[in-house]
């Protein structure tokens, strides 16, 4: 699957939740966009991905346009 | 002076200094809310660092609206898609539309942007657009349900000051929303000029960031927002076009 326009794989399948764990992301301080869909936090546990999903994973950084 | 309070949004400011977006340092967040006194800040949506860096969030107090911005998008599809990607980020419906097709410049797409304050009002955001001065564009501002507009002074990151300024006065005494002067103010001075003109806010970065101290030009911009405020309130003095006034009594002179 791509994460933020890495191409990642994985030996087992993982739930959302599991990713952001397994990247060290920061669950609180993130947004996560599924094939171009927001998935809301509370579906982060239950919504397995898939090897073909696109996946962002987003936060608020300083900066605009820089 | 009786309290002057900054509506936007369905909440109160008392600050009208807004810290614009630019590249963030604990110091320039510190001296932003420390000494310029500001309650908002504007802040990017990008894609987040993995391996548990430090986050941007950690360094903003408490108590400070922030104001997420669309940089990065180039059309309107694209600001409505980062607008949501913020709200999910679960920090208030604040979203300033910035939509720019050009890199030299950075200037705002008019026409996108309208077309995204559309979408985003629909939506139920506080929808604060980023846009060249334009009269025309700022009615369909109004027209789209945007809660202010956000005229450009002069290019962003610049420091030229109010290059725009005829264009702003238009915008300020035609317009029935607030205006904030976003964007290319690099001085104080400057600031509290277009305050005097009945600017509703001011937004800057760059002006403080670049600063020798930058605590001190915070500290600056905070006096100048309130004294061209002050100024504006209290109704400019006339100006005569030619010849002088005498200000003291033209009787009892000291002479025959």
């Amino acid at each position: 699957m791509k994460i933020n326009g890495v191409q990642k794989e994985y030996s087992e399948k993982l739930t959302i939740s599991e990713m952001l764990k397994k990247e060290k992301y920061h669950k609180e301080r993130v947004a996560v966009e599924l094939n171009e869909e927001i998935v809301p936090k509370d579906e982060y546990d239950t919504t397995v991905l898939q090897d073909i999903d696109v996946v962002e994973v987003v936060s608020f950084m300083g900066g605009g346009c820089k | 002076m009786k309290q002057d309070v900054f509506m936007l949004g369905g909440q109160e400011f008392q600050s009208r200094f807004i810290l614009g977006s630019g590249k963030y340092n604990v110091e320039l967040i510190r001296a932003a809310v420390e000494n310029a006194g500001a309650q908002m800040i504007t802040l990017a949506v990008r894609r987040a660092n993995s391996n548990g860096q430090g986050n941007i969030m950690d360094f903003i107090p408490e108590g400070v609206t922030l104001l997420p911005n669309t940089s990065g998008a180039r059309n309107a599809e694209e600001a409505v898609r980062i607008a949501k990607l913020s709200r999910e980020l679960g920090c208030g419906n604040f979203i300033k539309i910035e939509i720019m097709r050009d890199s030299k410049y950075l200037l705002p797409d008019n026409q996108e942007t309208v077309k995204a304050a559309e979408l985003l009002a629909k939506e139920g955001f506080v929808v604060l657009p980023y846009m060249f001065p334009d009269l025309n564009t700022a009615r369909d501002l109004v027209n789209a349900g945007a809660a202010a507009v956000m005229p450009l002074a002069a290019p962003i990151g610049s420091n030229k000051g109010l290059a725009a300024r005829e264009f702003i006065k238009i915008l300020i005494d035609e317009i029935e929303i607030p205006v904030i002067v976003d964007a290319g103010i690099g001085r104080p001075s400057q600031a509290c000029e277009v305050m005097e003109m009945g600017a509703a806010a001011v937004m800057a970065n760059t002006a403080i960031a670049t600063a020798g101290n930058i605590p001190q030009m915070a500290s600056a911009f905070r006096r100048a927002v309130e004294a061209g405020r002050e100024a504006y309130l209290s109704g400019l003095g006339r100006v005569r076009e030619t010849g002088g006034e005498a200000s003291s009594p033209l009787t009892g002179f000291l002479r025959d």
